[in-house]
């Protein structure tokens, strides 16, 4: 089996499992005053420092949470709730058009039900949103802008913002801006302090952590209303009994990953080259999505006109090569990418591609495997057909 | 072989797949996503177009240790069925929807595909036999889809597998029970799938509009009541005619006939129902065309309706005259033609009459 589907997870690394396996040994709750709670509270903090300490961030502004959803609503939620109640013009939700359904069906949820105006960015063909359109979305209304959510790098096609860039335009009009990093951490240099960013969404089972175990950094100066109300844990923004293995487990990931990055990054790259000069010499007419550059070193988004991308999953899935649509699915059910969409690309393009993701874990054999069984899948893909979309 | 199963998420596609797996096939369970907007959760009696139904269909697919897909035929279905469902019933004819998603869905889009992409056959949980080529009545008799069935070719049968026809109801829950097939208590589905709440006049009305009319006595021509669209109405039917007027008779009515467009809504009483003659076009064999006129069993309902009868076959066309008359034939509905408990083929309704007098 092969598997090239490291963005959607990826392998946990066995220092963190031994560290997991190791804090669910232990007992105490963290919020208790005796000893096991002592020890407890000792374990969280260390894992904050640490995971701070990664990420370019003071530990007081580490909001452990239960992953990159969480993260990502109650940042948008959280810092909207937070700036209309300061001010109740502020209303307005700006995010790109290509943001994980973590933060689109967050800010959906807010304008239907809390009275939040959404603008969605639009993006280049690479699927980047330039500064200067986010500057003249800002200059526009500067006054009813609540917040800005843009992502670091892209789950699905790998691009890369110019987060810094991007920052540095949202604080010319004093609005604070959330980046959803979960792809970035780990992956590329990631400085929370350096970026400018005002919140940062990161979670442990995309960089060899646990599942179910996130951060949201947070700066100490940005106001955010709680989600979850209870027992006034985490700075009184995320109430709920401190997962004391889950916050182990990922900051013991991510402190490996980034420290490992550019060893690791270097040898997916490498591998990742070799993938896509593979494809493209048993299907000539391969089309790479994203960015040449500005990328993610383990994403090889690739579109095959003329098949369906579920088609294609199928067959490599039969051939032992497990990759993604790279779309969100409802119930399994394939989706065309609103992000290939939101980059102009077209439906029938859009269905008819597959993310390969690279990892820590990914070997030559791996990438032969996808080389030696993508030219039958492709060849078989075609001859099915499109059935997915209207016929008249 | 290489077999692809399709998984409704119902408790017979289920057993079906198993039986596949038994039989020696490597199996793959597709999901067929037919619904653009699918619900969450399942409601009433339908059984296979909410997110927990293709949810329940992988659960299946897991305990069998099988690969498992969900496939989205949603618009083709809507192209295909439900479109021609609204138009059929607009033209006033009562379609069979099932029986066009086998046509159509199941064993055309799902087949071809399927075998584009290197499968051999497809097995479905239908209660039908299929032995070499023959398509035949499930032992089941009250469970028995082979009407649904009986437009396919033979070049369509010829991929099809249907495991579960030796079987009764009761036998395909208890096996899925005992194989740990968490839908062997599933409720069976009844209602048409995209029809939410099983309120098909109200789904119509809301495709088609509603646009008042009369409802006409065939006898006195009087105006015994009005409706919101002859589309809502099926002949045969006597209940939900909210006649205001009695008949001049004193005898119930029924729906004789549509008149779509004078939109009108023709009663009378039960015996002008009754036909002996129905017509029909468009005829497939399921296995070879039979001779120019042969006797033989017609069933003219999904359940039920069954007379012996003598057919003739003149090119495209194909008439039945009945043995025994029958009330409530109905445009748009298959004429399927059976020797003993095999299918000889099927046709589509056109119109029926009493050789006396014409009622449709
Ligand atoms: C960019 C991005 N944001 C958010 C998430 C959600 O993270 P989690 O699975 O930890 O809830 C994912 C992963 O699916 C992701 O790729």
């Amino acid at each position: 089996m092969s598997y090239l589907d490291h963005a959607a997870t990826t392998p946990v690394l066995p220092e963190a499992a031994a560290a997991v396996a190791g804090a669910l040994g232990a007992l105490g709750n963290p919020s208790s005053l005796h000893g096991s709670g002592r020890r407890a509270r000792r374990s969280i903090e260390e894992s904050r420092e640490q995971l701070a300490a990664t990420v370019g961030a003071r530990p007081s502004e580490v909001i452990f949470t239960a992953g990159g959803t969480e993260s990502d609503n109650l940042a948008v939620k959280g810092l909207y709730w937070a700036r209309r109640n300061a001010d109740a013009r502020r209303r307005r939700v700006i995010v790109s058009s290509v943001e994980h359904h973590a933060v689109l069906d967050a800010v959906q949820w807010l304008a239907q039900y809390q009275d939040a105006e959404v603008v969605q960015l639009p993006v280049d063909a690479y699927g980047q949103v330039r500064p200067e359109t986010l500057r003249a979305a800002l200059a526009e209304d500067p006054a009813s802008a609540a917040l800005v959510s843009i992502m670091w790098a892209n789950n699905e096609v790998g691009t890369i913002s110019p987060i810094a860039e991007l920052a540095a335009v949202a604080h010319e009009f004093d609005v604070p801006l959330h980046t959803d990093a979960v792809q970035a951490v780990g992956a590329l240099p990631v400085d929370f302090a350096a970026s400018g960013a005002d919140a940062l969404t990161l979670t442990g089972h995309k960089l060899g952590g646990p599942y179910g175990a996130g951060a949201l950094l947070l700066r100490r100066d940005v106001d955010c209303v709680p989600l979850l109300h209870g027992g006034g844990q985490e700075r009184d923004v995320r109430s709920g009994t401190l997962d004391v293995p889950g916050a182990v487990g990922l900051a013991t990931a991510a402190s490996i990953a980034v420290e490992r990055r550019g060893a690791v990054g270097a040898r997916i790259a490498e591998l990742r080259a070799a993938l896509v000069a593979g494809v493209r010499a048993a299907v000539p007419d391969v089309i790479v999505n994203g960015h040449p550059t500005e990328r993610l070193p383990g994403i090889a988004h690739l579109s095959f006109d003329g098949c369906e991308g579920d088609a294609l999953l199928m067959l490599l899935d039969a051939r032992g090569v497990e990759c993604s649509t790279g779309s969100a699915c409802a119930a399994g059910i394939a989706q065309p990418s609103h992000v290939l969409l939101a980059m102009g690309v077209e439906e029938a393009r859009a269905r008819a591609s597959l993310r390969f993701s690279l990892g820590h874990t990914s070997t030559a054999a791996d990438v032969a495997a996808v080389v030696e069984a993508i030219g039958p899948a492709v060849e078989r893909a075609r001859r099915a057909g499109i059935t997915s979309m209207a016929t008249r | 072989m290489k077999v692809l199963a399709a998984m409704s998420g119902g408790v017979d596609s289920a057993v079906a797949a198993a039986r596949a797996v038994d039989a020696g096939h490597d199996v793959t369970g597709v999901h067929l996503a037919l619904s653009q907007t699918p619900d969450a959760l399942r409601t009433g009696s339908r059984g296979c177009c909410t997110i927990e139904d293709a949810n329940d269909a992988r659960r299946s697919a897991d305990v069998l240790e099988i690969p498992f897909y969900i496939w989205d035929l949603a618009e083709r279905f809507r192209e295909d069925v439900v479109e021609d469902f609204v138009a059929e019933y607009a033209a006033g004819r009562t379609p069979n929807p099932c029986l066009r998603c086998n046509e159509k869905i199941k064993f055309a889009a799902v087949l071809d595909r399927a075998v584009a992409l290197g499968f051999d056959a497809v097995v479905t949980g239908h209660h039908a036999q299929l032995v070499d080529g023959q398509l035949r009545r499930s032992v089941d008799a009250a469970k028995d889809q082979s009407y649904v069935l009986a437009v396919l070719t033979p070049a369509q049968l010829s991929r099809a597998i249907f495991p579960l026809g030796d079987s009764t109801k009761e036998q395909v829950r208890a096996e899925a029970a005992e194989r740990g097939l968490a839908v062997a208590a599933k409720p069976d589905s009844h209602d048409i799938c995209f029809i939410g709440d099983g309120d098909t006049r109200g789904f119509l009305t809301r495709r088609l509009g509603a646009a008042g009319g009369e409802i006409v006595d065939a006898e006195s021509g009087a105006v015994l009541g009005e409706h919101q669209g002859s589309f809502g109405f099926t002949v045969g039917q006597r209940r939900g005619l909210n006649l205001t007027r009695p008949a001049p008779d004193g005898e119930p009515r029924y729906v004789l006939a549509i008149e779509p467009v004078a939109n009108r809504v023709v009663v009378g009483p039960g015996r002008l129902l009754e036909v002996d003659e129905v017509r029909a076009e468009r005829p497939v064999w399921t296995v070879a065309a039979p001779a120019a006129e042969f006797d033989c069993i017609v069933q003219l309902r999904a359940h039920g309706m069954l007379s012996p009868a003598t057919v003739a076959i003149d090119d495209d066309r194909v008439t039945a005259r009945l043995h025994t008359a029958q009330r409530g034939v109905a445009a748009g509905q298959a004429l399927v033609m059976y020797a003993g408990d095999a299918v000889i083929g099927s046709a589509t309704i056109t119109a029926a009459s009493a050789r006396s007098s014409v009622t449709v």
